[in-house]
């Protein structure tokens, strides 16, 4: 600190801490050597955000937040404005692109206990970051003001006036009208470009700031930090720059590369990143025939689909988004990685990813008893992963698997009894072996078998 | 992990089949989409201006953009494909109001620029070819793609009239979904100028000119896509060795 | 994790290479923004030329038509105007024309137009930009006793003459503005496209 500065850079510095910065934050960051191909996605979660508000910025300089004139002012964009297509074009696919990073990027939380102690907090303003996502991007898909951006908000709208007592005039509230309108364009052109955006810039640094206090997890979930040098250096640390800069370069440009090859020749991706219904401008008086979210929000409404009754449905929907906020008090076992934990743990996860991927499907599709029926069950194992991971937080008696079986298969029993009828009781029925099926490998599994038993985390990083 | 991958195939596949759904019926016939077939697009222009324009309007569209991209002159443009008394680069609108429209056909005519997005170019194309004779319907015609439309059939003079056929084939069809592409549900019953070879071949040309019309960047994006691809991988080369180098210290 | 020799010329050649290289694709990247900006195809059609016929105009007469949303003055000069041009140069700034950006080549003469009597003229003062007003009256009384004709700005009391050239000692430094414009026929102008481009 003591030594002499010069030049602008010291003039500066000796004003405004850089040099401090740049070592806290990246030439003396020390972050475990042994990240993997998981590691990306943080980084490329950043670079998106920039891309967006880069595009963003440029597409509010000929964007018209008018329902008369929205529709047009984007096929201006398409056609008139100097490579407008391009920067649009980006937008959309960075929208979906996104998702995909934040996906992967949560996957990875999950794969290797990194929400865990010490790292809630970084966990929690990561699912708030995913919470402003969601809205950001419902926000600005209404603003082509196309069929889907038309009746999708009308929907999405309405699910608030489902809660009982104050719904209606909640509804009425958001939207400023009795129905999606110019009023309602007009304010989500206002949250999407200003509002959210700073929320999430902000968001974005609690999250990074909270990550560079405790130091980042790794795949072998070992706090390197409690191996150090004589010098007070992680001995499975090391810098973050030069290392991971040079190989977060890397990542950034395959990912540019399959980016660049959607944006250039898929950009409305079959349908799923540009919804051909959008190219209709939005008709108050006539619904499309199905109106299907974008794929990112599908899980979550196939969720809401699964309960018949609107308001729990909704409930359903927003415990799904909820409890990933309970995470760290949920699976609280000592062992992060699941390098080192049990082969029921692994069931449980890889159960859980594919009810995910299976939730994402059935929203894409129409209606069909067989398909209400998978919704319900999918969403009964979204659910089990959490309940299975907070009885696998510590090793437990027989007893205790036995009884959270009972309790479980109890409540789904009643449940589907409640709902059960003559025309749908065999579907019923023989789909009520879906979640059984699952309880009885992830819980009886574990009261008389050895399979929930976790292996030894090493003293070191493995690679 | 490859279970999971079969499942995200099978749900993209089994999923595209509904995307276009915009109202009307899925599409009977397909059409081979042809970007560079600037021959193809011209005849298509020309086939736009002459029988689409005079009602449906392209309001996003300008005649200048349209004779850049298909290579045709401006004067010939001027000359013998704008019949509206717009200027060369304004757009194509019509000089049609919205009361004639609605007073005429009921409903204005739609705005064709983004159509071939919304509807996809099979459903154009088989509306295009879908009118046929039905006695229920007020004007004589029906379209079996969009059943009460109000649109005329316009290209009589060009396909002749076609009538449904004996609907005992399609009976059996019916249950076995829409996997094998069935033939021809039509039969003509009054000759047109153009055999069924070339109208089918003129529409080609039209649908082809409105997929581009739909998105008229669609030309330069792919040109433009190489060269950002040949930089990136050439750039990705860079930088793997750059990583190379210096996790030497690492391993 | 030291135990092996850097190689450091080819790290900084990797390096540097990277560096450029980057820094190329992030320059091209930024093309396509800065050119959004840009004036659009909208705004290209309607700043295309603008075709007009001029027969009817009478001499003294003065029309506006709009090009490049600005107004564009057209005024048939009478033979007495043409004949005040003349006798201005002492009371003027720039009597022969010779700022070159203000009017096309061809109107570097005393009339400032192709054909004498017809005067082509952007309508915008050359000081700050309002729209002066068109005096052909002699002498008259707020205008002073030495006025022949010509244009006077309201805002700030620029003064210049039958042919839009700028008198001393006013806040205007430039005379008014030709706009490139051509002969389609005798009776057509066509204002936006220079001659000399025009009949190459």
């Amino acid at each position: 600190m003591s030594k002499e500065k010069q030049g602008v850079l010291g003039w500066v510095d000796e004003r405004l801490p850089i040099v401090e910065f740049w070592e806290a934050h990246l030439s003396k960051y020390y972050a475990p050597k042994n990240f993997n191909f998981w590691y990306f996605f943080g980084s490329l979660a950043l670079l998106i955000l920039v891309m967006q508000i880069l595009t963003g910025i440029f597409l509010t300089m000929h964007y018209k937040p008018d329902a008369e004139l929205a529709f047009a002012s984007v096929e201006y964009i398409m056609r008139d404005v100097n490579w407008g297509w391009l920067i649009r074009y980006m937008h959309s696919t960075g929208a979906s692109a996104f998702f995909v990073v934040v996906y992967m990027h949560m996957l990875r939380g999950l794969m290797y206990g990194s929400f865990k102690q010490p790292r809630e907090l970084i966990w929690l303003f990561g699912v708030l970051i995913y919470v402003c996502l969601m809205a950001e991007a419902f926000m600005g898909y209404l603003l082509p003001w196309g069929q889907m951006s038309y009746w999708g908000a009308q929907v999405i709208v309405n699910l608030f006036g489902t809660i009982p007592v104050i719904g209606d005039q909640l509804a009425l509230f958001i939207r400023g009208d009795y129905v999606v309108s110019d009023a309602t364009l007009n304010r989500f052109f206002a949250l999407h470009v200003i509002a959210v955006p700073i929320v999430l810039l902000g968001l974005v640094v609690a999250h990074i700031a909270a990550l560079h206090t405790v130091g980042s997890n790794n795949p072998d979930g070992v706090e390197i930090k409690k191996n150090k040098g004589a010098d007070g250096i992680p001995l499975d640390g090391i810098p973050f720059h030069p290392y991971y800069t040079v190989k977060d370069i890397v990542g950034v440009v395959v990912f540019l590369f399959l980016f660049s090859i959607v944006v250039f020749y898929f950009p409305e991706m079959n349908g799923y990143f540009l919804e051909h219904a959008n190219f209709e401008p939005a008709n108050p008086l006539a619904t499309p025939e199905h109106i299907a979210p974008v794929w990112y929000f599908t899980p979550f409404y196939t969720v809401l689909r699964a309960i018949p009754n609107p308001f729990g449905g909704v409930v359903a929907m927003g415990a799904a988004v909820m409890i990933l906020f309970f995470l760290p008090w949920i699976d609280k076992n000592k062992v992060k990685s699941i390098r080192y934990r049990s082969v029921l743990y692994k069931v449980n996860l890889a159960v859980f990813l594919v009810a995910f991927v299976w939730l994402g499907y059935l929203g894409m599709q129409g209606v069909t008893p067989m398909r209400s029926e998978m919704a319900l069950r999918m969403s009964e194992l979204y659910f089990l992963f959490f309940v299975v991971l907070g009885v696998y937080s510590t090793n437990r008696s027989a007893f205790y698997y036995i009884k959270w079986f009972v309790i479980i298969i109890g409540i789904i029993s009643a449940y589907d009894l409640y709902r059960s009828n003559a025309e749908i009781a065999a579907l019923v029925w023989q789909t009520w072996l879906v979640p059984v099926a699952f309880l009885v490998v992830a819980l009886l599994g574990a009261a008389f078998t050895n399979l929930d038993q976790d292996k030894t985390v090493p003293e070191r990083v493995t690679e | 992990m490859k279970s999971l991958a079969r499942l995200i195939v099978s749900a993209i596949v089994l999923s595209t089949s509904t995307s276009f759904a915009a109202g009307g019926n899925a599409p009977a016939f397909h059409v081979n989409i042809d970007m560079d077939n600037r021959a193809s697009l011209q005849r298509g222009a020309t086939l736009f201006v002459n029988r689409c324009l005079s009602c449906h309007s392209a309001e996003f569209s300008r005649y200048n953009r349209v004779a850049d991209d298909l290579g045709i002159p401006q004067a010939v443009m001027e000359e013998n494909m704008i019949f509206t008394g717009r200027k060369f680069g304004q757009t194509m609108t019509v000089a049609m109001t919205t009361e004639n429209a609605t007073e005429w056909f009921g409903a204005p005519p739609p705005d064709l620029s983004v159509k071939a997005r919304a509807r996809g170019a099979d459903w154009i194309y088989s509306f295009l070819k879908g009118y046929y004779v039905s006695e229920d319907s007020p004007r004589g015609v029906d379209n079996l793609m969009l059943p009460g439309t109000a649109m005329p059939h316009v290209l009589w003079d060009l396909q002749g009239y076609q009538a449904l056929k004996a609907v005992d084939h399609q009976d059996e069809h019916a249950d076995s979904g829409h996997a094998a592409a069935p033939a021809s549900p039509f039969e003509l019953v009054q000759e047109g100028k153009m055999a069924a070879v070339q109208y089918d071949r003129a529409m080609t040309d039209l649908v082809n000119y409105l997929v581009y019309m739909a998105e008229p960047a669609q030309l330069k994006r792919k040109s433009v896509g190489v060269g950002v691809l040949f930089f990136l991988a050439a750039f990705g080369v860079i930088a793997y060795f750059l990583k190379k180098e210096f996790w030497k210290d690492i391993h | 994790m030291t135990k092996h020799v850097v190689d450091t010329s080819r790290r900084k050649m990797l390096t540097t290479s990277a560096s450029v290289v980057g820094a190329v694709g992030a320059a091209v990247t930024l093309w396509p923004f800065v050119s959004t900006m840009g004036p659009s195809a909208r705004a290209l059609a309607a700043g295309a030329p603008v075709e007009i016929d001029v027969s009817k105009l009478e001499p003294g007469q003065k029309i506006q038509v709009e090009w490049r949303r600005k107004p564009v003055w057209i005024i048939r000069r009478s033979d007495d105007m043409l004949a005040t041009l003349g006798t201005m140069d002492d009371r003027l700034r720039d009597p022969n024309s010779t700022a070159p950006e203000m009017q096309p080549v061809f109107a570097q003469n005393e009339t400032r137009s192709l054909k004498p009597e017809i005067l082509v003229l952007v309508g915008i003062c050359t000081h700050l930009g309002c729209s002066p007003t068109f005096r052909p009256e002699i002498a008259p009384e707020d205008m002073g006793p030495d006025w022949v004709g010509g244009f006077y700005c309201p805002c700030h009391g620029s003064r210049f003459d039958l042919s839009g050239r700028v008198y001393k000692n006013v806040p205007a430094n430039n005379n008014l503005e030709v706009p490139p414009y051509q002969y389609l026929s005798d009776k057509v102008l066509l204002i936006g496209v220079n001659a000399e481009e025009g009949a190459a």
